[in-house]
């Protein structure tokens, strides 16, 4: 039995969805492809941003129509952002233009990773929360961190795999694992860093509640089936952690039974 | 009236965020404003008025991750 929608929704501030699979919308060849590759991913959630534009241009007008086309729930971003003040009215701004209290929180404190600053991702939390946002915070697998978001109001946390845009998979497993088992019940979204199925079906094999990526799919030779074999990816994994993964064992024991093994009474050389 | 918008220096002749709007051609544009680094809703550019030095941003939905 596959998990669906019925026996394994996945919500998130009160919104309730089948797809485990978040994307990006960025870095496609081109708009067609993004849209097929959204379709593609069974996708029902995507990552926006807000950036300038040239005074008359309305490359971001044509952008949101056709994302409004899709019909699927945004959650715009605050990516790029370096400080409390730039990130909380980025927020702001975005909330206006996309009409979603939805925000995925990015506050970064170092460029060559891209890593969150933690504590200003907190702070910014905080002041989010308060003026009513649903706040989304990419940070890393961090207890303490993760702890003090919840304690600002977050009702989701998004660790990253690794860093954003590298492709390098799940970078921490030992403390994705103990992030896991210490909020069991709270929505965790394994956000960057997925850079194959393999990895996105690890972090599902591991309980994650979804993943999120963009490059991996954008960037592929065929967007398009690269979003379909992901999608393929999430629903295993999370089947594969639905069913209970097998206990590893240091030594080999035989699957086929021992007992009635032909020749098993004749001397070996 | 010499002012910066999304980092660059303009001239310009509006008063008000609003009226900056339509000298830059971004009237009736999804956009979201800020000035000097403060968000303005859509309802209050009206009432905001632009002097001299003051930084701009308007911002439209992109792409993202």
């Amino acid at each position: 039995m596959t998990a669906d929608i019925c026996g394994d929704p996945l919500t998130l501030y009160g919104f309730t969805c089948a797809s485990r699979l978040l994307v990006g919308t960025a870095q496609y060849p081109s708009p067609a492809i993004m849209s097929r590759a959204i379709s593609a991913a069974k996708a029902e959630i995507i990552t926006v941003s807000l950036r300038r534009e040239a005074g008359g241009g309305r490359a971001g007008e044509r952008f949101w129509a056709l994302i409004r086309e899709l019909g699927i729930r945004v959650l715009p971003n605050t990516a790029g952002c370096v400080s409390v003040k730039e990130a909380v009215t980025t927020a702001q701004m975005a909330r206006e233009v996309f009409d979603t209290p939805w925000i995925k929180l990015e506050v970064i404190g170092e460029q060559d990773s891209l890593q969150p600053d933690v504590f200003g991702l907190v702070e910014a939390a905080t002041i989010l929360t308060r003026e009513g946002f649903a706040v989304f915070p990419y940070t890393t697998e961090d207890l303490v961190v993760a702890e003090r978001l919840l304690h600002a109001g977050c009702e989701v946390l998004m660790p990253w795999g690794s860093p954003i845009g590298s492709g390098r998979g799940l970078n921490n497993p030992y403390a994705l694992r103990s992030l896991r088992a210490h909020f069991p019940n709270v929505p965790l979204i394994v956000d960057a860093g997925i850079g194959a199925p393999s990895h996105a079906a690890l972090a599902m094999e591991m309980g994650f509640d979804a993943v999120l990526l963009n490059t991996a799919i954008a960037k592929a030779g065929d967007p398009v089936l690269m979003a379909s074999a992901f999608a393929c990816a999430v629903e295993a994994g999370r089947n594969a952690y639905l069913a209970g993964l097998m206990e590893a064992r240091d030594m080999a024991a035989p699957s086929t039974p021992v007992i009635g093994r032909p020749f098993s009474d004749l001397a070996r050389a | 009236m010499r002012i910066t918008v999304n980092g660059k220096s303009l001239d310009v002749v509006a008063a008000t965020l609003d009226a900056l709007l339509r000298e830059l051609d971004y009237e009736g544009a999804a956009v979201a404003t800020a000035l000097n680094q403060a968000f303005v809703r859509r309802g209050e550019r009206g009432k905001i008025s632009l002097k001299e030095g003051d930084a701009v941003e308007i911002l439209t939905p992109r792409q993202g991750g």
